[in-house]
């Protein structure tokens, strides 16, 4: 019994006195551990599009996303609304740095159009979301550096500043808020090619799911070039419910709802 | 009159199944789909005093989706109605899609009407062969009848193979006396004439073999009955009249379609070999979109695509682009309205005729969409068989509704 307790007592202190030394890549490799291991997950996603005026706009969809080991994400995303697009559907196998492979279904020509991944800093859905801030995380795609501890609303975070290594990217570098008892990001700040920053991520309301990986079920996305923020609210986030390969291909893609 | 009713038996046990099933799950249903009204303005006078200077026609398509047994089977009702003024041949009711569908780990299954799209370039669609065209829906090909259909997806690792049985032959549609965009005399469908009849003109097979590997997607087909293109005959009544009736042959079609997606190009190329009995045609269109995405950080995609079409029956290709080169270019603003604009050109390498013809679009409203299309046809001589078309450069315009 005494053993244990020491041992715990070591390891304990051994993974204080590395929090203190940890690198940025150390940092985000915990951030990826954590939140690997939960196989699949579909969620509801509603976007809330406001303008300088203050004008909303609303976007419904549908997405489910499968893990991979040692390589991106899977997901397929369907569109509900605005009404004139529901039933388009988006299939992406993320990689690294390989570019991404992703079709498109169009409903009313029925067609799988194949198409270029290289628009990773363009809009998602006339949002200020870009394709490449949807695609799911991998070590290799960015370098890291960490920069500081910080206090974020009585949140004590590692904060890390990431470059991204893959082709195409909008941004010249991103720094992120890491939560440093959960290893989950707070908050990130976009600074475009030119070094100015563009947007700033906050993630709010994180629950838990399967007593381990936290997920926020909302997120604002503000421009600051633009005056327009981008709100994000996750509903029915499901996980490990034993979805196959075979549920992201051109196949399902077809008769995806 | 047989076809009219054997839709009414179709739909009839349909809808009592519906009424049933709607009030006792009724969250399980979904209805979708969109209504619209169209202008479809022409710049010329008419070459014939039937035909009109302006049609105004409305639309409506819905759909009606449930799936069970946890997404893996699923059921879809869509039918389609435009009522057209003057033009009574394209007043029309259509069953898109009528389909079950049952889809398990290695295979899919899907019965009854659909529609199916093969291929990958954009200015003509050469191995796509499964459906008749709607042709009096719009000029530009895009739209189809409903297809009755047996088609089994065998899904392996090295690609899907999908079966099809065809039962029942579409006949095209044809644009009436007092339609623009037709030929002199106008097409009598109803005279048309068939290589087989009886059961072996009605049912037709296909089989494809689908992959993607790495940046190539590709489809190896073939297809076996009557062919959805007719050619065109000048026969002459017994009342000294003269028709021009559609005569469709039987034919063996082999198709290829193949895309490479090289970052920001893709390459794309799709041929056939056609062999009927009384020719063996070769047709090819190949060609690349380069996209420039989100210039200057503005979110605006500018797309430029290049195509040649190459048919060898010629003067006698089915869609008037035997050797003709497509440029055009393709811009997506990306916006809250989604607004596209999409403006291209054909041009016959040897007669210089050229073909315009821009779409644009933009949602309004969260749920309306107008659409905007302007056609223009120049330079075909009287030898040219686009030559009919040279007064009927139009604007179609349609604002719908989507629900």
């Amino acid at each position: 019994m005494n053993k244990i307790i020491v041992s715990l007592c070591l390891a304990l202190l051994s993974s204080v006195g590395m929090a203190e030394t940890q690198t940025g890549l150390e940092i985000m490799q915990e951030v990826k551990l954590r939140n690997t291991g939960w196989l699949d997950m579909t969620a509801d996603l509603e976007m809330v599009l406001t303008n300088k005026n203050g004008d909303e706009h609303r976007r419904k969809l549908a997405m489910k996303v499968l893990e991979i080991e040692e390589d991106g994400d899977k997901s397929l995303s369907v569109f509900n609304s605005p009404r004139d697009v529901k039933g388009t559907a988006f299939l992406s196998f993320t990689h690294a740095l390989d570019a991404d492979e992703q079709w498109l279904y169009l409903p009313a020509l029925k067609r799988v159009k194949r198409i270029s991944s290289s628009n990773k800093s363009g809009p998602f859905l006339g949002s200020e979301i870009a394709f490449e801030d949807l695609s799911s995380f991998e070590l290799e795609k960015y370098t890291y550096t960490y920069l500081k501890d910080e206090l974020l609303d009585s949140i004590d975070c590692f904060v890390i500043e990431n470059k991204p290594q893959y082709e195409y990217s909008g941004y010249v570098r991103t720094i992120v808020w890491v939560d440093k008892l959960r290893y989950i990001p707070m908050k990130i700040d976009y600074y475009d090619r030119k070094n100015t920053l563009l947007k700033t991520q906050t993630f709010n309301d994180y629950q838990q799911y399967l007593d381990k990986y936290w997920r926020a079920d909302s997120m604002l996305m503000k421009n600051y070039v633009t005056g327009k923020s981008t709100q994000l609210f996750w509903h029915n986030y499901k996980f490990s419910s034993g979805l196959t390969a075979r549920q992201f291909d051109k196949n399902s893609l077809k008769r995806s709802r | 009159m047989t076809l009219c009713r054997l839709r009414v038996c179709i739909i009839s046990p349909f809808l009592l199944f519906l009424g049933i099933s709607y009030s006792s799950v009724a969250n399980a249903w979904e209805i979708s789909g969109y209504v619209g009204l169209e202008s479809l303005a022409f710049i010329e006078e008419p070459l014939y005093k039937e035909q009109h200077q302006h049609y105004i026609s409305g639309v409506i398509e819905a759909e009606l989706y449930h799936e069970w047994d946890n997404g893996s089977q699923s059921f879809a009702f869509v039918p389609y109605f435009r009522g057209s003024q003057h033009d009574s041949h394209r007043t029309h009711f259509d069953i898109r899609e009528l389909t079950w569908l049952k889809a398990a780990e290695a295979w899919e299954l899907r019965l009854g009407i659909r529609k199916v799209f093969w291929g990958v370039t954009e200015s003509n669609h050469l191995v796509d062969v499964i459906n008749q065209r709607d042709t009096v829906e719009n000029s530009d090909g895009e739209d189809k009848l409903g297809q009755p259909m047996i088609n089994l997806a065998l899904i392996q690792d090295w690609g899907t193979v999908d079966l099809f049985i065809l039962p029942w032959f579409r006949e095209r549609t044809f644009t009436g006396e007092e339609g623009r965009l037709r030929p002199e005399p106008a097409v009598s469908g109803n005279l048309a004439e068939y290589d087989k009849n009886g059961f072996q003109r009605e049912v037709a097979y296909a089989i494809r073999w689908s992959h993607s590997m790495g940046d190539w997607d590709m489809g190896l087909s073939h297809f076996y009955g009557t062919s959805r293109d007719p050619v065109f005959l000048l026969k002459q009544a017994d009342n000294g009249a003269v028709n021009l009736i559609p005569y469709y042959q039987n034919i063996n079609q082999t198709g290829l379609d193949i895309q490479a997606t090289l970052d920001s190009l893709l390459l794309k190329w799709e041929a056939i070999v056609r062999v009927s009995d009384t020719e063996t045609a070769f047709a090819s269109t190949v060609g690349f979109e380069y996209t420039f995405f989100n210039i200057m950080s503005s979110g605006i995609d500018i797309g430029l695509l290049s195509e040649y079409l190459y048919d060898s029956r010629g003067n006698t290709a089915p869609n008037l682009t035997q050797d003709d080169f497509f440029v055009g270019a393709r811009f997506a603003l990306n916006d809250i309205q989604d607004s596209q604009l999409l403006a291209g050109v054909m041009i016959d390498r040897v007669t210089q005729a050229q073909f315009y013809n821009i779409e644009a679009s933009r949602r309004f409203f969260e749920s309306f969409r107008f659409e905007v299309e302007a056609r223009f046809f120049n330079g075909a001589s009287p030898k040219d068989p686009a030559y009919f078309l040279r007064q009927d450069s139009h604007f179609r315009m349609e604002l719908s509704y989507h629900f």
